[in-house]
């Protein structure tokens, strides 16, 4: 054996041997000649014995010295000077042995105690003197002689699992650089100089490895901490980057040597914390083209299997595939998947509305970061899944799908059929459709965006600031010499919003007439005057309206917007419910038996289903009666004669009461009158001929097939009336009539016809008595409560699932009502 | 000097009408409403009543031809007049001591009335060539002395200054500024393109408001030279003007509307200041009295009288 070696052996031994020794003087001294052998005395050691101590009898002697840590044997020598000797072994040894034993140490340690609490106040001086980058880098360099696999394991698990295993070990008693807030982004800073020391070396000609980096930077983000650790170190390697080749390469090798099962954490992280599209490059490289698994993750995972991404990682994530020639290939690949899952109905049936929203900006920021010649080569696949899109989200019922697919299709339109007509669809701005238009215009602003992203808004705000300012400055007057201007104030304007322009046609004024200046009259403004004076007519006059109740149902039913009337469908749907509610039953009979039949067109139909409901809904107000027909306003002229009247009824009032003596005051309040619902006796005119033939399809009208929005639309209103006939004899039948038909169509595929399910539901425990629920209707009840929890947890759409929930709380309020009469 | 002129008036309502931070109030109701005259009313004039029966009187002219004598006080009517055959009555207009009334009809006659200590006789009438809308005027020069003008062809009143001036209102929309004494036209400016309808002359501004068959109000004013110049128009919502007033403090105007409506404008400004929408019909005159009160006559057969913006 080499004599060095053994001599090296025999000192440990020794040492070792003193230790146990109650004399400080000879322990501060073995130790002392010890430290010879950490090499940063006066005197070192031989560099053979060096490592020989490093390499066998390190890790035995630290653990020696940490059994050996008490109070007593701390104080055998004043001034802490042994404890620091004591420390400046952890210090000062090599780094990953030190981190181990300290680890070890303090997850081998039972409870609470001195020791604990010295080693772990240890560990933070390890950590706060940056021998963590020490552990790191000595990883870096040992691929050479064939690092063990299992040690680099230890290693990795204990430098990423600290926090954890600190926690569980002190509890409340843990420091605060152990908190994975605090820990983290110190071993972001750690990474950043190991890499730097990296870099050096590289520069001397030395190699060296970053992979243990990549697993701790990677196991760290699967841990959830890249908001930490990334945030500290994706500024920094973008600052350090910028024109530096070599800082490239290693950034590029960083990520790459991450392990696959990691690579997703780690690109999220990235993405979302650098800055835009030319960092990400940066940092990046061309990894999307070498790793599968980052293909994987930037092209399909976070585009399609997700939808967490803000809009600006979309933007930098797209714009990283945008910025190489080599890459470009893949964001046309991408936008044809992407266009091709906005395309398909299944997706825009079975996906949530956000996730739709994600997909479509998505596109748009493909299409503008792709050139023309680019859309040109592969025209006709976008634009057949471009359509096939547009066409199913016309179709759709909810608006914000149909307004998605509208701006959608005129921007991608636009773009990828230049030269086609533009298309242009009318729909109502809305934040979201601002937000698209502005992603669909924004240039591929590289990291201009950067400087000028922040700096707008400040200028946006600073100019509503200075116009009151200005506003609050006393313009100078014109003339100011005119006193009279002074007193301007005391000429305060009345409301003016009555002031509008005068019809000079008079008004019919008799129903008969309305009806036949409805249909037969070519003069334009006899037509709307009667339009108009129609719903006051039909009020006052309601012997005659029920003379020509059906015929004028039917003129207005069938009435077209031939000249531009303001406020035409308001008007004749008030003339409409005005006649409904004047003759309830035949007029309910009318339209009910119109609603199925054939050559109406779908709004006349939704307009009937409507009429229906705002007519139930005023035959079922309470205190109708009482009431003057002054709903609908009759017109601008007569308006002041009616606000005219409160103050001089309420002047007479006044006048009687102070005229008038009582021998007894009453309650002065009356309330609201009772009286008998006038939908009781009607109900059914307009709810059973309704549910009835909905399974029935006609050549032009399908309920079940295309005009499912019509669907929709029944739905409601049948939920609707049967809340509506609350407190009606006829509302247990109605009830079950109408879970009967939310059972048939309980699976419908579209969101809105289920939304209306749902409310239908909803409306039946609402207004059917609990006791004759549970009476007449157990079983659909049952039924009903299974799809219901059944809707409220899987249901792609949100809206479903609160109004499942809401019906499930209803039923839950239902039982709660019958429990205390069955257990009195 | 002309464009200052011109630009200055337009800015200052802009200006007032856009902070509107408080809501609006209604518009106002009528203070009292006179029913009684059986037919249209078509002339209305506020008598002071100073000096006659110590409260103020409203007298109005129907269509029918009567003019009735309303106390504001007891709200009703205290006299009916008939002189006009049955002919409507187009102006009436009573002479500074309150007991002598010009009435101006259909029938082509111009009546003057002697109404002191409760007599209600004609005491003079002159015949009349016009058939037309236009209105006399009178200017009074002194005690006992009166210069009237009525129309020969189509024409409207008002004046001032030392020699007697006479602006005129015509059918072609333009309105001319005659000195009377050397009978001829001073200056003429065409302010509207249908006829003039109504006019009323601030002679302490020198400006003057006129209505017409149109949708809009003129204002003009007039120069030292005696030139008229067109200053602005003031747009309405619906066409046509048959009177306009401005108030005697030159503080308002209301003008009556064929859209049923009376137009209460700031004066200076031209701000609208409120709609007031109470006739059923068209409003064929209003009148200010000299205590602010506003009286319109319409051919609802009623006479809406108003308190607005009260003089302090």
């Amino acid at each position: 054996m080499d004599p060095a070696l053994s001599a090296v052996r025999l000192s440990v031994r020794e040492a070792v041997h003193t230790l146990s020794s109650e004399d400080g003087g000879r322990i501060f001294s073995t130790l002392g000649s010890l430290k010879r052998y950490l090499g940063q005395t006066e005197n070192p050691a031989l560099p053979g014995e060096q490592e020989e101590f490093a390499r066998v009898h390190f890790s035995a002697f630290l653990r020696c010295l940490v059994s050996k840590l008490s109070p007593d044997w701390l104080e055998l020598l004043p001034d802490g000077q042994l404890e620091e000797l004591w420390a400046s072994f952890f210090l000062e040894g090599p780094a990953d042995q030190a981190f181990l034993v300290l680890m070890e140490s303090i997850e081998g340690t039972a409870g609470p105690s001195f020791r604990l609490m010295k080693m772990a106040q240890l560990l933070a001086r390890f950590l706060s003197a940056g021998r963590m980058a020490a552990v790191l880098e000595g990883q870096c360099w040992q691929h050479t002689e064939s690092a063990s696999p299992l040690l680099q394991e230890m290693l990795l698990i204990r430098v990423v699992g600290l926090p954890d295993r600190l926690g569980n070990r002190l509890q409340r008693e843990s420091l605060a650089v152990f908190l994975p807030q605090n820990y983290f982004p110190l071993l972001g800073e750690e990474i950043v100089r190991v890499l730097q020391a990296v870099v050096d070396s590289l520069r001397g000609g030395l190699d060296c490895s970053v992979s243990f980096v990549s697993q701790v930077l990677g196991k760290a983000c699967v841990h959830g901490r890249q908001k930490e650790i990334l945030g500290v170190l994706v500024p920094r390697l973008t600052a350090l980057t910028q024109g530096s080749c070599l800082w490239q390469r290693v950034c590029w090798r960083l990520v790459e040597r991450v392990p696959d099962r990691a690579m997703e954490a780690v690109l999220t992280g990235l993405v979302e914390a650098a800055p835009g599209p030319e960092v990400l490059s940066r940092l990046l490289g061309n990894l999307v083209m070498n790793s599968r698994k980052a293909q994987f993750v930037l092209t399909q995972k976070l585009l399609f299997l997700q939808y967490r991404c803000t809009t600006p990682m979309l933007q930098s994530l797209l714009g990283y595939l945008a910025t190489d020639s080599q890459r470009r290939p893949l964001l046309v690949q991408a936008l044809k998947e992407l266009l091709e899952t906005w395309g398909s109905s299944s997706a825009v049936r079975h996906t949530p509305l956000p996730q739709q929203r994600y997909v479509s900006k998505a596109v748009l920021i493909c299409l503008v970061h792709l050139g023309d010649a680019e859309l040109h080569d592969s025209r006709d696949e976008l634009l057949a899944s471009l359509m096939a899109g547009v066409k199913c989200r016309l179709d759709s019922s909810l608006p914000p799908v149909r307004r998605l697919g509208m701006v959608v299709a005129e921007v991608a339109s636009t773009r990828i059929h230049p030269e086609g007509p533009p298309l242009r669809f009318q729909y109502e701005e809305d934040e979201l459709s601002r937000e698209m238009l502005a992603l669909a215009t924004s240039r591929p602003a590289a990291d201009g965006s950067l400087e000028t992203g922040p700096s707008v808004p400040p200028v946006a705000a600073d100019t509503p600031d200075k116009e009151p300012e200005e506003s609050d400055i006393p313009q100078p007057r014109p003339d100011g010499s005119d006193s009279e201007l002074d007193s301007d104030d005391e000429f305060v304007p009345y409301d003016m919003s009555g002031d509008q322009e005068l019809k000079s046609s008079k008004a019919p004024m008799y129903v008969r007439d309305c009806v036949e200046a409805l249909t037969t009259s070519e003069n334009w403004e006899r037509w709307e005057a009667a339009l108009r004076a129609l719903e006051g007519l039909v009020f006052r006059s309601p012997a005659a309206t029920r003379e020509v109740s059906v015929e004028l149902a039917k003129v207005l039913l069938h009435l077209e917007e031939k000249t531009s009337v303001a406020g035409f469908e308001g008007l004749r749907q008030r003339a409409l419910v005005a006649v409904t509610v004047t003759d309830p039953a035949r007029v309910a009979k009318y339209l009910t038996s119109q609603f199925y039949a054939l050559n109406y067109s779908l709004r006349q139909r939704m307009d009937i289903l409507d009429v229906l409901t705002l007519a139930a809904q005023e035959l079922s107000r309470p205190g109708r009666l009482g009431r003057a027909p002054q709903r609908g306003s009759p017109g601008p002229a007569s308006q002041p004669s009616s606000a005219v009247a409160p103050t001089w009824r309420a002047v007479v009032e006044e006048r009687i009461r102070s005229k008038t003596r009582r021998f007894s005051k009453g309650s002065a309040g009356r309330g609201p009158a009772a009286g008998p619902n006038e939908f009781n006796s009607v109900a059914g005119y307009f709810f059973f001929p309704l549910i009835q033939h909905f399974d029935r399809p006609l050549v032009t009208f399908d309920l079940l097939g295309d005009d499912q929005l019509v669907l929709g639309r029944l739905a409601h209103t049948l939920g609707a009336l049967m809340y509506l006939a609350v407190n009606t004899t006829v509302a247990v039948p109605m009830g079950k009539a109408l879970l009967e038909f939310v059972w048939a169509l309980r699976f419908h595929g579209d969101a809105y016809v289920r939304r209306g399910l749902l409310s239908a539901v909803s409306s039946v425990l609402l207004s059917v008595p609990a006791e004759r629920l549970l009476a007449d209707l157990p079983d659909e009840l049952l039924e009903a409560r299974a799809w219901l929890a059944d809707v409220a947890e899987k249901d792609p759409d949100e809206d479903c699932r609160l109004l499942a929930v809401k019906a499930l709380l209803l039923l839950e309020k239902l039982k709660d009502k019958l429990l205390p009469l069955s257990f009195p | 000097m002309t464009m200052e002129q011109e630009s200055t008036p337009s800015d200052v309502p802009g200006g007032d009408c856009t902070p509107t931070r408080m809501a609006a109030p209604p518009p106002p109701d009528p203070q009292f409403v006179l029913r009684g005259t059986q037919s249209a009313v078509h002339a209305l004039h506020f008598c002071g009543g100073a000096q006659g029966q110590g409260h103020p009187l409203l007298l109005s002219g129907s269509l029918s031809g009567l003019v009735h004598i309303w106390s504001l006080q007891t709200r009703r009517a205290v006299a009916t007049l008939d002189g006009h055959e049955g002919q409507c009555v187009t102006w009436l207009q009573t002479l500074p001591q309150g007991h002598q009334l010009l009435s101006q009809g259909r029938d082509l006659k111009l009546c003057l009335w002697d109404l002191a200590e409760g007599r209600n006789a004609v005491v003079d009438s002159v015949r009349l060539e016009s058939i037309g809308f236009c209105r006399g005027s009178v200017l009074a020069r002194g005690h006992q002395h009166w210069t009237l003008a009525v129309p020969g062809r189509g024409s409207d009143e008002a004046n001032s200054s030392p020699r007697p001036l006479l602006l005129a209102g015509y059918e072609d929309g333009s309105v001319a500024l005659w000195d009377v004494s050397e009978r001829k036209v001073c200056s003429r400016i065409a302010c509207h393109t249908e006829p003039v309808m109504a006019l009323d002359f601030d002679s302490q501004k020198a400006r003057g408001v006129s209505g017409s068959a149109e949708k809009a109000l003129a204002v003009w004013s007039l120069d030292e030279q005696q030139a008229l110049q067109a200053l602005r128009t003031q747009e309405l919502t619906n066409p046509g003007i048959a009177d306009v007033k401005i108030r005697p403090d030159r503080k308002i105007l209301a003008t009556a509307g064929w859209d049923h409506r009376i137009r209460v404008f700031h004066w200076w400004t031209m701000k609208p200041l409120a709609v007031l929408a109470f006739h059923s019909a068209t409003v064929h005159c209003v009148a200010f009295a000299t205590d602010g009160l506003l009286a319109a006559g319409s051919r609802d057969q009623r006479i809406s009288v108003w308190s607005l913006y009260p003089r302090t």
